[in-house]
């Protein structure tokens, strides 16, 4: 008799993959507890902890007040003596306020007692650009997050990835920030049934192609797919569209892999041109692919500025399809 | 601190108020607002009031993408605009922009600030409702909670360097004082005798949390103690008492006395802002309790109560100050988007090489098709 091994898939939000994530975790430990601002009975600024409240009660979903540097700090103390925290931030943007409880507190503890101590936790929230949100609250704040030993750092562009990394990042030892997007929070996805969990540090290749590899991450993916499929349908060059996934371990090796394939490359990403994850995979790739490279790798990225309110001119300054495809242009014109 | 404060409050309980119920007021208040402050305090709050109703329907609308009501709150910045000397600095939080048109600011440069035109001093770079003008010392609040509040302090602490006869005055909601900028904030006022004001505006919610969730202390007034400066707690919604308060605790700013902080306890009558719906978490009575007390109805029986007004010159005045954001609107409404190359202007003082071969770039690629005309 042939057995079926299966997982059957339901549809789900952004948002909706990530509470799952946490409600799943929730019940089956204990220690897991959520705070931030207004997560529980406002349900969450953007409803991703909708209902939590209800369900796990005041002592496991818990409002604070406006400082993000004090509950960074009370969650890694909690950590530190056996709570598992998940603490949202109402945008990423605001965890510069606790940036040094995440930089030389959550990230060091570990390494700094010889490691005797750990912090398991995660930190999470939107991330990047929203709707005209302009300067102050644009921030795409990854690039400064991954480049810190002794930290995880997630942005998940899918449904399936949204959950998938929560429940790893709620399981992990570690300190791990989960990048989430306002612009992907009602996206609509395929997630698999059960106890499913993604390893850090593991690109996707979310489109095979021949001619040039596009790798990107968060929802800098959908300008990607929307390009890839515009040159596809007037007959451009195939593009190959690698998801990072992960920043911290960043997986240059599929890229790697991808451009051996290609011979092409253009990383594509929200936040300034200046360093950053996108960077460090060039430098990557040409260590690595030197030899397979037919041009030099190009990045598409947002503007070396604040970002604007006018809807104009944020436009402009953040990636999109024709950026991206003005790119691959570029890069396939060498 | 000066005589009618320190007789009439005490930071843990008092509250500093002048409009009594039927609109009289004391002699010796009356005697401090004279009735051409009266009448100006009310055109300013009528127009404020105004310019809110039109904007929210203009954001409601899709023209602006954001906007921050400050109904219920409008006695606050009033009083501020009135109380200080043209030469002294604001350094508002959310609902304090309207400081700026009281000192002069033109209205349609205001209103221009929410449609991020060219019109707009800030050049499209800020959300709406982030108002700010260099002409009348006003910067602009800071998205992110809190970098305002030491910042006043330390343009004070400037100012007493240089032996300026100038004040600083910075403001916070009851949220913010959760945030360690507002500890800094105090407690450098008060080690380095700044000639600063610190108001904190409770409106009694922070989006949806309450203030009792974000502070134990009695009062928010009575944090002041223990950072060694006077702490007084006034009726926010009362113009004239936020005006005095603010009077005397600026003049003893200016007299080298030091800080004061102020609690004005008032009530945002209106959303958080145009993302935010608080049906969600505040009910009805307690909306409707303080509708009871708006600042606007207070001060209307003030005005009417000097004889300054009746029904059909207010009728007058509402149509006259409406008119006049109409006209606003509809003066900067349509101007044009700030050039593209615009976004490399200002990051520095002067147009970097690496950001003038970015700038060349973008000239290089084609404009988007509906570029610079309209909005
Ligand atoms: C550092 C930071 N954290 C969170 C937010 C989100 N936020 C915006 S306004 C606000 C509440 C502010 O409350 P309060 O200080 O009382 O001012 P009010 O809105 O009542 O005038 C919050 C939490 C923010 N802007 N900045």
């Amino acid at each position: 008799m042939r057995v079926m091994v299966e997982s059957r898939m339901r549809e789900l939000r952004y948002r909706e993959a990530l509470r799952e994530a946490m409600a799943e975790e929730m019940e089956r430990d204990e220690r897991v507890f959520i705070m931030g601002e207004e997560v529980g009975h406002y349900q969450g600024a953007y409803k991703v902890t909708e209902g939590l409240l209800a369900r796990f009660g005041a002592k496991r979903v818990i409002d604070t007040p406006i400082a993000e540097e004090g509950f960074a700090g009370i969650a890694i103390g909690a950590a530190m003596v056996g709570l598992r925290p998940i603490v949202e931030f109402m945008t990423w943007n605001f965890s510069a306020v606790a940036f040094d409880q995440i930089l030389s507190n959550a990230a060091k503890l570990r390494q700094m007692s010889g490691g005797q101590f750990t912090v398991p936790i995660v930190f999470r929230g939107p991330n990047g650009a929203a709707k005209q949100t302009a300067a102050q609250h644009s921030h795409a704040m990854e690039t400064f997050y991954a480049q810190i030993p002794g930290i995880k750092v997630v942005v998940p562009a899918t449904v399936a990835d949204a959950k998938a990394f929560m429940k790893a990042a709620i399981r992990d030892d570690n300190p791990v920030l989960v990048l989430e997007d306002e612009r992907l929070y009602g996206t609509k996805g395929e997630v698999p049934d059960g106890d499913h969990v993604e390893p850090f540090g593991v690109a996707a290749v979310r489109r095979a192609g021949e001619d040039v590899t596009l790798a990107t991450w968060g929802k800098m993916l959908l300008p990607c797919l929307e390009a890839a499929e515009q040159l596809a349908k007037s007959g451009g060059p195939s593009c190959e569209i690698v998801d990072l996934r992960t920043l911290r371990p960043l997986d240059h090796h599929t890229v790697v892999e991808s451009v051996r394939k290609t011979g092409r490359l253009v990383v594509v990403h929200e936040a300034w041109p200046y360093g950053g994850p996108g960077a460090e995979l060039v430098d990557r790739v040409q260590r690595e692919a030197f030899d397979a490279l037919d041009a030099p790798v190009l990045r598409c990225t947002g503007r070396d500025a604040a970002m604007p309110y006018n809807k104009k001119l944020e436009d402009m300054t953040i990636p999109d399809a024709k950026t991206v495809l003005a790119a691959v242009r570029a890069v396939m014109a060498y | 601190m000066t005589k009618v404060l320190a007789a009439s409050t005490d930071p843990m309980f008092g509250l500093f108020s002048v409009i009594r119920d039927d609109g009289s007021m004391s002699d010796e208040h009356k005697a401090k607002i004279p009735d051409a402050l009266l009448a100006r305090m009310y055109r300013e709050m009528r127009r404020l009031r105004a310019l809110d109703e039109r904007m929210l329907v203009i954001q409601r609308q899709g023209r602006i993408g954001f906007y921050g009501e400050v109904k219920g709150q409008e006695a606050t910045p009033i009083a501020t605009g009135l109380a200080l000397d043209a030469e002294d600095w604001i350094f508002p939080a959310l609902r304090e922009g309207a400081a700026m048109l009281v000192r002069g600011f033109p209205l349609d440069t205001y209103v221009a600030q929410c449609f991020g035109n060219s019109c707009d001093v800030n050049k499209g770079r800020q959300m709406p409702s982030h108002y700010s003008g260099k002409s009348v010392h006003q910067v602009s609040w800071s998205s992110c909670i809190g970098p305002q509040v030491p910042q006043a302090v330390g343009a004070a602490w400037a100012m007493k360097l240089r032996k300026a006869n100038t004040i600083a005055v910075g403001f916070l909601g009851d949220g913010a004082t959760s945030q360690a900028d507002f500890h800094n904030a105090m407690n450098f006022a008060a080690v380095f005798k700044t000639p600063c004001v610190i108001i904190c505006q409770n409106n009694h919610w922070a989006i949806s949390v309450p203030s009792k969730m974000q502070s134990a202390s009695p009062t928010f007034a009575s944090k002041a103690i223990a950072y060694g400066m006077p702490g007084v707690r006034v009726d926010g919604n009362d113009v004239c008492a936020v005006y005095l308060a603010l009077s005397d605790a600026a003049a003893r700013a200016r007299d080298g006395e030091g800080p004061t902080f102020i609690e004005c306890v008032t009530y945002r009558m209106g959303a958080h802002s145009s993302s935010d719906d608080p049906t969600r978490y505040r009910s009805n009575e307690e909306v409707d309790a303080w509708r009871k007390k708006d600042p606007l109805d207070k001060l209307r029986k003030a005005v009417v109560a000097r004889g300054l007004i009746d029904d059909a010159r207010d009728e007058a005045l509402f149509n006259e100050v409406d008119n006049e954001v109409k006209a606003a609107i509809v003066k900067v409404e349509s101007a044009a988007n700030p050039p593209r190359e615009s976004v490399f202007e200002d990051v520095y003082g002067e147009l970097p090489w690496h950001l003038r071969e970015q700038r060349e770039e973008l000239l290089a690629s084609a404009p988007p098709p509906a570029h610079g005309a309209g909005h």
